[in-house]
Order: structure tokens, then C-alpha cells, then sequence
């Protein structure tokens, strides 16, 4: 049942934020981050609750679970269920979330409500998307975070909003339709050996698979899963989805949003198809070690500031699939650090940007200079996240990527070795962003007020997270570890 | 006839005696309230008469006609499509100072015509029901005489849909000289015991073009954006829904009566014919800058979706088409719905620039259309996507790759027109103002600057077609989320067709 509230609180605050937002325009704001509060303590609770000695205690895989038929002729049901890693994940939607409505509060002017309405429902098809243990229920979810968040980029973004909103929701559903494809192929396969039609994860884990079968359902998973990573290949509209959003849009595509399609690679597309998985690791890996290179050399080269900070994500991810398909329990842990650590350094770099953009109306690295003088605070942050970014010791994303690393290298040496480069190349790009735009002279003659309180409260959190995550990253490890212990004993089986 | 044949016929029966109450009316007194009430009166009476003949149901009027649970699900939906279409068109006709009592005559003698298609059972009726339904459809999408589009477009129709239904009976003829039957059963039995099928193949295959026509699938299909937007609004949405509904429910009936490969080469011709239609009709849409043709090819592209579901030929796809074309009446009526309450007593609003900010005016109606084109496009929380997902599992489960393939990348291409539509009615109001501000919303609301002032000025959505537009809000987000009964409902509907 909290299953079931986890996912109806932001559906039902996002109504009742839209339904506010005409009386007035704080309303929904207020709403928004008490409905997410909310959320933020119950899911943190649930964590607590079943918090022993060693971590999750727990007697069988899942914490906590939520099943009720749904459409019965095939075999659907509403079906959620909680393990450790869907836990941090879903701790982090709601963080993330109160982050994005804190740093949205004064950018976002015009209809606030139905603004906040299509933040909530983005993040509740976020959550259920973690959640979802039904497949169908997980590609309902799957889809239905598309819409609200194809009229975050369609209505509040920048220029060039409407053509980035469509490149986004073609790239995903087109993506999506090949996911459904591949679910619906597989759930009937599993009828054809057991009898049984079912959407259940539980039941369809270990369905026997001819070759070719496996492989063409591995790939239809797998590609909706690289769009939404992305792996390089079908990056191309990530750089202008996040370019063009909203801070609050950019905060959560990139925090929240990748982090699905990560999710669904350890998830659905290794345990699910274990042999193909396999078969398909050499070039997975391989893809993601390009991602790295040629995120971080395109990072390099870019002088609006959003791109650049957009196509990090292409570069940080790549360490996502390389971790994934190197399948070994250093490798995981490492992408799950990751994926948390990528969601704070990254989405308080999209923040930064954000109110960079607010009180400079540029984004545009070649007409930035000298800003330190202007706003120390603010040139703090971007150190701190620059750093965060290029691997620190100390904070969490040298920790994730370093565990990424030392799982990869058992597996591949050539491509972790590659791999490794990327960390220079970060360096490089994140050394170039602070000097370029927060060292130097003050070219422009800018003027302009420092961080408010406010933001400096949304970046503080991320910044205590990532420290945190850089010095103790156990309790995220060991709420983790049931659940990657089971996903590996599947892949032994 | 007995008592019996008389409860099972009564849907008919009473939309018929309507059509002829209606005539009486009209030659004592011409009242439009008055005639629209009795027609939709009568359409309500025929669908509340549907339990009764379900009670006798199945029942078969020898030898014409079947009135099984099938029949009498198709009759429910086709009688509740004509009701909204009726609502529709009361408020529409009432703007417009033509004689406006007549056509609802033809409204109820077109559902009459489809009510005896989804009942037929033997060519007879097949021919007889089709003819009532296209000879009234003729009329009405001439109907708006002082239009300069609307004759243009009824001899266009009447032309196709004359060569159309010469193609059929001439490949009646041929089948009824290789079996010797006019009676489906018999003669698929018939057929099904030959070596091949001789005469009785080009006789089937000149039949498909009649009902490839009626379906308005590729290469049929030349009339439907003309038509779309020739015809007065509301009988668009009836051509879309009621006419092409009515035919697929005859054409899964026709071939349920045949082993699953025996029927193989024209199954093949239909893949092929549902691969074209999926892919042109949604390439066709992506240039389309007039609304109601954008909606023509897209329901090009939609019957081939079902078409899909139909070339599975298990009662698992008689279900995924029957729940497909549900959502799709649904989603069109909506869709149509919407531009009719646009229109005003002038012009319709079937333009893009028609739907420019119109979230931002009218934000009940542009949420609908929303709804309604995100449904088309199988977009999750509506009808739409579970129907598609219906078809989907349907064609998956036949192992019809190709298909399911094409209906992939069709669905894909698809999303971009929807979108652009949906961009259209997020823009802002004035098109030169692109910018965020708020002021657009309002101020801009009496801008002479956008294309059609009348209906840029807000007025009330009258109670007929709000009532209409509401239900068909409810069911087309109640069945995205809770389809079940709906599915089971057409389960035992469908179970005895084969």
C-alpha cells in the first residue's frame, strides 16, 4: 500500500497544484515540495524500517510488495515491488524533485500550476518506472513520464524548445515501441514453454530462449534503454533536450531520467537474457567506453554551457555501460554510486547553469569571464561540481568510476585502459569551464547578484551528498547489496 | 417472422421506424429541435432494445441475417457513435440556415445500413446493408449545399464508392458461381473442401476493393482526405467511425467462417495491403496542414493497425480488433468533436493556425483533443495504448513480424503530426509572439492578427455536444486505466465467431 501512495502523492499533488495554481501562483510551489517532502520521508522511512546490522535485512528479495490484478485476459497486473536498489532510487526521485521545484521557484513565471503538475507527473512516472516489477506496468510508466516532460521542454524551455521537445519524444516512444515489442514477444515465449501468460518479473526471469529470440528481445530492451542512457549512437537528443529545457526540466532529464534507462540495463536486460546479454558485452562495453571519449572530447568543444554540461552526461554514463556489461559485483556497485553520484554533480551543474542563465540571459562560454570577482559563491559551486565531475578523491564520482574501473578490468583491459583516458578529458573539460567562465577578467563588465539563499540551500544539498557519498558510501552499498547478490546469482544459474 | 425474429431485429427495426416518424414529421412541420430529438430519441430506444434481443441472442433470421452477441456489440457501438454524431450535428446545423431536418434521416438510414452489415451474414444483406449505408452517406456528405467544396466532394464519393460496389457484386458473382451459395458459413465450407479456391480467389479479391474502399485503405484510399474535408464535420466523424466500423466488423465475421490458412492468399494481399496503409497513411499525414485531412490519413494509418490484429485470425485478434476499434471511435468522435465545436455558422476549424494558443483560450477543449490525439497515437493512461497494445500482443503472439514492424515505425512517424498539433494549441496565441510571457494568453486573445476571429471569441460549448464531449472524455481515460471490463465484455462478445 505505501507502494501504491509512493507513486499517488505526486499524481494527486500535481492535480492539486494545477487545480491552486489559479488562485495563486505559490500555491502550486508550496504544494509540490510538501507532496514531494512527503514522499522524500516515507520512502526514506520504508529504508529505515528494514535497516538491520548488515544493511537490508530482509528474508526474500523484495522489502515490500504491491499486487493487484489488472487486466487479467493477459495477464497483467498492477504489480510493485521495493528491493534495496529501487529504494535509493526512488530516494533520490524525491530529493531530486524537492531540489527541482526549489530551483524552478523563481525561474518559472508563467503557469506555475500546470508547470508543477507536469514536474510531479514526470516524477511519478519516474517512481513508478523504479517500482514497476509487471513489465507492461513498467513500459505504462515508461511512457506515460514522456508526455509531461515533452511539455516541460515544449512550453518553458528555451529557443529552440519545440523542435528539441519533438527530437526527445520521437527518440524515446520510437525507442519504446521496440521495448514493447520485445516484452510482449517474451511474455508470450514464456507462455509457449510454462502455459502461463504473464508480465511478472518474477516469472519471466530464466525463460528458456532460442538464440536468435533472446537476441532480437535483448536488443529491442536494450536500445529503449541506450536512447534514454544514452549510448552514443542514439545520443543526439540529449544535447538539445537538456539544452532547451527549463532548470528544473534539464535537472531531472539528466538526474532522474537517464538514470531509468540505467536502471532497465541492470534490471530487465542482463538478468532477463542472460546469454545474449553475454554475447552482446564485447560491443556494449565497447559503446560505452566511446560514450565516455566522445562525450567528454564533444564536452570539450562546446561554448554553450548547457551542451557542455549535457554532453558530460553522455561522457559519465558511458562508465554506466561499461559497468553493466562487465556484470561483476565491483562493476555494479560502482554504477549504482553512479548513478546517484551523476545525478547530484550533474543536476547541481545544470542548477549553476541555470541561474548563471537567470541573471545573465548567456549560457554562451566565449562571452563568460571573470565571474568569481562578480559572484564568489557561485564560482565555489562550480569549482566544487567541476571537481565532483572530473573525479576528486574524496567525492563520490571518483569512488563510482573507480569502482567501475576495477570491475572492467578483470573483463576487458584494452577497453578499461581506454575507459581511463576519460578521466583526463573530464579533467581537461572541467578545468576549462571554471577558468573559462569564473577566472580571468571581467570582460563583459557583469553585475550581478550572487547565489540567494535558496539556491545556495538546493546546491548545499548536493554538495553534503556527494561528500558523503565520497567518504562513507557504505550504507548506499550495503542497501544495494541484496538486491546485485540476486541479480548475479541469476546470471550464474 | 416470428416474435422472436422481431426482438432479435428490433435495434433495426426501431431506427428504421424512426427514419420513416421523421419523414412524417418533417412533411406536417419542420422543427430541427423536435426531429433531432426524435432521432436521437430513436437511437437511444434502439440501443436500450439491444438487452432484449440479447436475451434471444443467438439467433439466426434465416437466412439473411445473424443477430449474435457479436452483432448486437458492433449494433451498441455503432448506434452509441451515431447518438454522439447526432449530438454534434444538432448545434452545427443549428448554425447553419439550410434545411437542416432531412439529415436526419439519412443519419439514422446510414446507422440502419451499418446495423444490417455487422448483422450480415449472407451477400444479401452484405450488399443490401452496404448500399443503405453509402447511398445515405452520399447525401450527407453533400449536405452543406452553399459550401463550394460540398458537391465536389458528394460526386467524388458517389463515383468511387459506385465503382467500389460494382467491384463487389461483380466478385460475389464469382464466388456464388464456384460455391453455389450466397450464405457465408455454407460457402466457406464449400471452399474449404475444394482443392483451390478457383473462381471464388479474384472473386474474394474483387470484393476487397469494395471493402478496402469502405476501409479507406492504401490503395483505396485516394477519396478519404477529400471527403474528410469536404463533408460537413459531424458526417466526417460518421464516415470515420460508423461507415469504416461497420465494414470491419463484416470483413472479421466474412473470414472468421474460414480456417485459419485456408483464406492464406487473401490474408496475404491484406498484410500487404495493412503494411501500405501504415506506412503512407502516417507519411502522407506528417505534410498535412488541414486538421480533418490530417485525421483522414491517420485513420488510413489506424485501419491498418486493426488490419493487423484482424491477419492474426484467432479470437485473441477478433478481441485486440474489436477493443481497437472502440478506442478508435472513441478517440475520433472526440477528436472530431472538438473541431465541430470549433466551427462556427462561417467556416470550420479544420486549420492548423484554427488550434494556434488554443490551450491557452478554450483549455477543457484543447486538454481533450489532447487526449483524444495522444489516444491516437497510443500514449499510456488513455484507451488508445491499451488498445495498441492489444494489437500488438495480437500480431506478436501470430508471429506476424512484418506487420508489427510496420505498425512500430508507422506509430513512430505517427507521433510526430499528433505532437505537431499539440504544439500548435501550446504556442502562444499570436504566432509573432513567441515569447514566454503571460500577457499572450490574455491580451492576444482579441488579436486580429490571428486567423479566425470567431473563434478566437470564447463561447459556451452547448449542453448537446458537452454532454457528448464529456462522456467521451470518461471512457477514454476510464478505459486506459481500467479496460478490463470492457475486455471481458468483448470476449464473451466475440467468443462465438469462431
Amino acid at each position: 500500500m505505501t507502494l501504491l501512495l509512493l507513486i499517488a502523492i505526486p499524481l494527486c499533488g500535481g492535480f492539486l497544484a494545477w487545480l491552486l495554481g489559479r488562485f495563486h501562483a505559490d500555491a502550486p510551489r508550496w504544494i509540490s515540495l510538501a507532496a514531494l517532502g512527503v514522499g522524500f520521508i516515507l520512502a526514506l522511512d520504508l529504508g529505515l524500517e528494514h535497516w538491520g546490522a548488515a544493511g537490508l535485512a530482509n528474508d526474500n528479495l523484495w522489502l515490500l510488495e504491491y499486487s493487484h490484478a489488472w487486466i487479467p485476459r493477459f495477464g497483467i497486473s498492477f504489480h510493485l515491488a521495493l528491493d534495496g536498489l529501487n529504494l535509493l532510487m526512488v530516494v533520490l526521485t524525491f530529493l531530486i524533485g524537492i531540489l527541482a521545484v526549489g530551483c524552478s521557484w523563481k525561474e518559472i513565471s508563467t503557469r506555475v500550476g500546470f508547470f508543477h503538475f507536469n514536474l510531479m507527473w514526470v516524477l511519478a512516472g519516474v517512481v513508478g518506472v523504479f517500482l514497476a516489477i509487471d513489465l507492461f506496468l513498467f513500459y505504462f510508466f515508461w511512457e506515460l513520464m514522456l508526455v509531461p516532460m515533452y511539455f516541460l521542454i515544449g512550453i518553458w524551455g528555451h529557443e529552440k524548445r519545440i523542435r528539441a521537445a519533438l527530437k526527445f519524444f520521437i527518440f524515446t516512444q520510437a525507442s519504446g515501441l521496440l521495448l514493447l515489442l520485445a516484452i510482449v514477444a517474451l511474455a508470450f515465449s514464456h507462455q509457449s514453454t510454462s502455459g502461463v501468460l504473464s508480465y511478472n518479473y518474477m516469472e519471466l526471469l530464466g525463460t528458456p530462449l532460442s538464440e536468435a529470440a533472446g537476441m532480437w528481445m535483448m536488443l529491442g530492451f536494450f536500445i529503449a534503454f541506450a536512447v534514454k542512457l544514452p549510448v552514443v549512437p542514439l545520443h543526439t537528443w540529449l544535447p538539445d533536450a537538456h539544452t532547451e529545457a527549463p532548470t528544473a526540466g534539464s535537472v531531472i532529464l539528466a538526474a532522474l531520467m537517464l538514470k531509468t534507462g540505467a536502471y532497465g540495463l541492470i534490471r530487465f536486460v542482463v538478468p532477463l537474457f542472460p546469454d545474449a546479454a553475454m554475447a552482446f558485452a564485447p560491443i556494449a562495453m565497447t559503446l560505452g567506453v566511446i560514450g565516455i571519449l566522445y562525450g567528454a572530447i564533444l564536452a570539450f568543444a562546446q561554448t554553450d554551457l548547457k551542451r557542455l554540461v549535457a554532453y558530460t552526461s553522455v561522457s559519465h554514463l558511458g562508465f554506466v555501460l561499461l559497468g553493466v556489461f562487465a556484470w561483476n559485483e565491483l562493476a555494479l556497485q560502482g554504477v549504482v554510486m553512479q548513478m546517484i553520484c551523476h545525478s547530484f554533480s550533474t543536476g547541481a551543474l545544470f542548477v549553476l547553469v541555470g541561474a548563471l542563465y537567470e541573471r545573465t540571459h548567456t549560457r554562451d562560454l566565449s562571452r563568460l569571464s571573470g565571474l568569481w570577482a562578480v559572484a564568489p559563491k557561485m564560482g565555489a559551486m562550480a569549482m566544487f561540481f567541476a571537481m565532483a565531475s572530473l573525479g576528486l578523491p574524496g567525492l563520490g564520482n571518483f569512488l563510482a568510476e573507480i569502482l567501475v574501473l576495477a570491475g572492467a578490468y578483470p573483463v576487458s583491459i584494452p577497453l578499461t585502459a581506454l575507459a581511463t583516458v576519460g578521466l583526463i578529458f573530464a579533467t581537461i573539460y572541467s578545468v576549462r569551464l571554471v577558468s573559462r567562465a569564473f577566472h580571468g577578467v571581467n570582460e563583459g563588465s557583469w553585475e550581478f547578484s550572487d547565489l540567494s539563499l535558496r539556491e545556495a540551500a538546493v546546491l548545499g544539498v548536493m554538495v553534503v551528498g556527494l561528500i558523503w557519498l565520497g567518504l562513507y558510501p557504505q550504507p548506499v552499498l550495503d542497501a544495494a547489496a541484496p538486491t546485485l547478490s540476486h541479480l548475479l546469482s541469476v546470471m550464474q544459474r | 417472422m416470428n416474435t422472436t425474429d422481431l426482438i432479435a431485429l428490433s435495434p433495426l427495426l426501431i431506427v428504421g421506424l424512426s427514419a420513416v416518424a421523421i419523414l412524417l414529421l418533417i412533411s406536417l412541420r419542420r422543427n430541427h429541435r423536435a426531429v433531432a430529438t426524435l432521432a436521437l430519441g430513436g437511437l437511444a430506444l434502439a440501443m436500450a432494445s439491444i438487452p432484449q434481443a440479447a436475451a434471444v441472442a443467438p439467433h439466426h433470421i434465416a437466412p439473411l441475417m445473424m443477430a449474435d452477441g457479436y452483432a448486437l456489440f458492433y449494433s451498441a457501438l455503432l448506434l452509441a457513435a451515431s447518438f454522439v454524431v447526432g449530438l454534434l450535428s444538432f448545434d452545427y446545423l443549428e448554425q447553419r440556415g439550410e434545411q437542416r431536418e432531412e439529415y436526419y434521416v439519412l443519419l439514422l438510414l446510414a446507422t440502419l445500413g451499418g446495423l444490417v452489415l455487422v448483422g450480415a451474414n449472407h451477400f444479401v444483406s452484405l450488399f443490401l446493408g452496404l448500399e443503405i449505408l453509402s447511398v445515405a452517406i452520399y447525401v450527407m456528405v453533400a449536405y452543406a449545399r452553399s459550401s463550394p467544396l460540398a458537391a465536389e466532394t458528394g460526386i467524388k464519393y458517389l463515383i468511387l464508392a459506385g465503382t467500389s460496389s460494382a467491384f463487389m457484386v461483380f466478385g460475389m458473382a464469382l464466388v456464388y458461381a464456384q460455391t453455389g451459395t450466397l450464405e457465408f458459413g455454407p460457402m466457406a465450407a464449400q471452399l474449404m473442401q475444394m482443392e483451390d479456391f478457383g473462381l471464388a480467389l479474384p472473386g474474394m479479391a474483387m470484393m476487397l476493393v469494395g471493402v478496402g474502399f469502405k476501409l479507406a485503405v492504401v490503395p483505396f484510399h485516394m477519396w478519404t482526405p477529400e471527403v474528410y474535408q469536404g463533408a460537413p464535420v459531424p458526417v466526417t466523424a460518421f464516415v470515420a467511425t460508423v461507415s469504416k466500423g461497420a465494414m470491419f466488423a463484416l470483413l472479421l465475421r466474412f473470414f472468421a467462417a474460414f480456417e485459419a490458412d485456408e483464406a492464406q492468399p487473401i490474408m496475404n494481399i491484406l498484410g500487404l495491403l495493412a503494411i501500405a496503409s501504415m506506412l503512407a497513411g502516417n507519411l502522407l499525414a506528417l505534410l498535412e496542414d488541414n486538421v480533418k485531412r490530417l485525421l483522414a490519413y491517420s485513420s488510413i494509418a489506424h485501419l491498418g493497425y486493426v488490419l493487423v490484429a484482424f491477419l492474426a485470425e484467432s479470437s485473441f485478434g477478433d478481441e485486440a480488433v474489436t477493443f481497437y476499434l472502440v478506442a478508435y471511435f472513441i478517440s475520433t468522435l472526440a477528436a472530431f468533436g472538438v473541431i465541430s465545436v470549433l466551427s462556427d455558422g462561417k467556416s470550420e476549424a479544420d486549420r492548423m493556425e484554427d488550434f494556434r494558443g488554443l490551450y491557452w483560450r478554450r483549455p477543457m477543449l484543447a486538454t481533450l483533443m489532447t487526449a483524444a490525439l495522444l489516444s491516437l497515437a497510443g500514449i499510456p493512461l488513455t484507451t488508445g495504448f491499451v488498445a495498441k497494445f492489444a494489437v500488438v500482443a495480437a500480431g506478436v503472439k501470430a508471429a506476424l513480424w512484418v506487420p508489427v514492424f510496420a505498425l512500430a515505425l508507422g506509430s513512430a512517424i505517427g507521433l510526430y503530426y499528433y505532437l505537431r498539433l499539440v504544439v500548435v494549441m501550446l504556442s502562444p496565441v499570436n504566432p509573432t509572439d513567441d515569447s514566454n510571457s503571460e500577457a499572450t494568453a490574455t491580451d492576444d486573445a482579441m488579436s486580429t492578427r490571428a486567423p479566425n476571429p470567431a473563434i478566437l471569441r470564447p463561447k459556451k460549448v452547448p449542453i448537446g455536444p458537452a454532454f457528448a464531449l464529456s462522456i467521451l472524455a470518461i471512457f477514454l481515460l476510464g478505459l486506459g486505466v481500467l479496460p478490463t471490463p470492457l475486455m471481458d465484455f468483448i470476449k464473451s462478445s466475440v467468443s462465438e465467431l469462431r
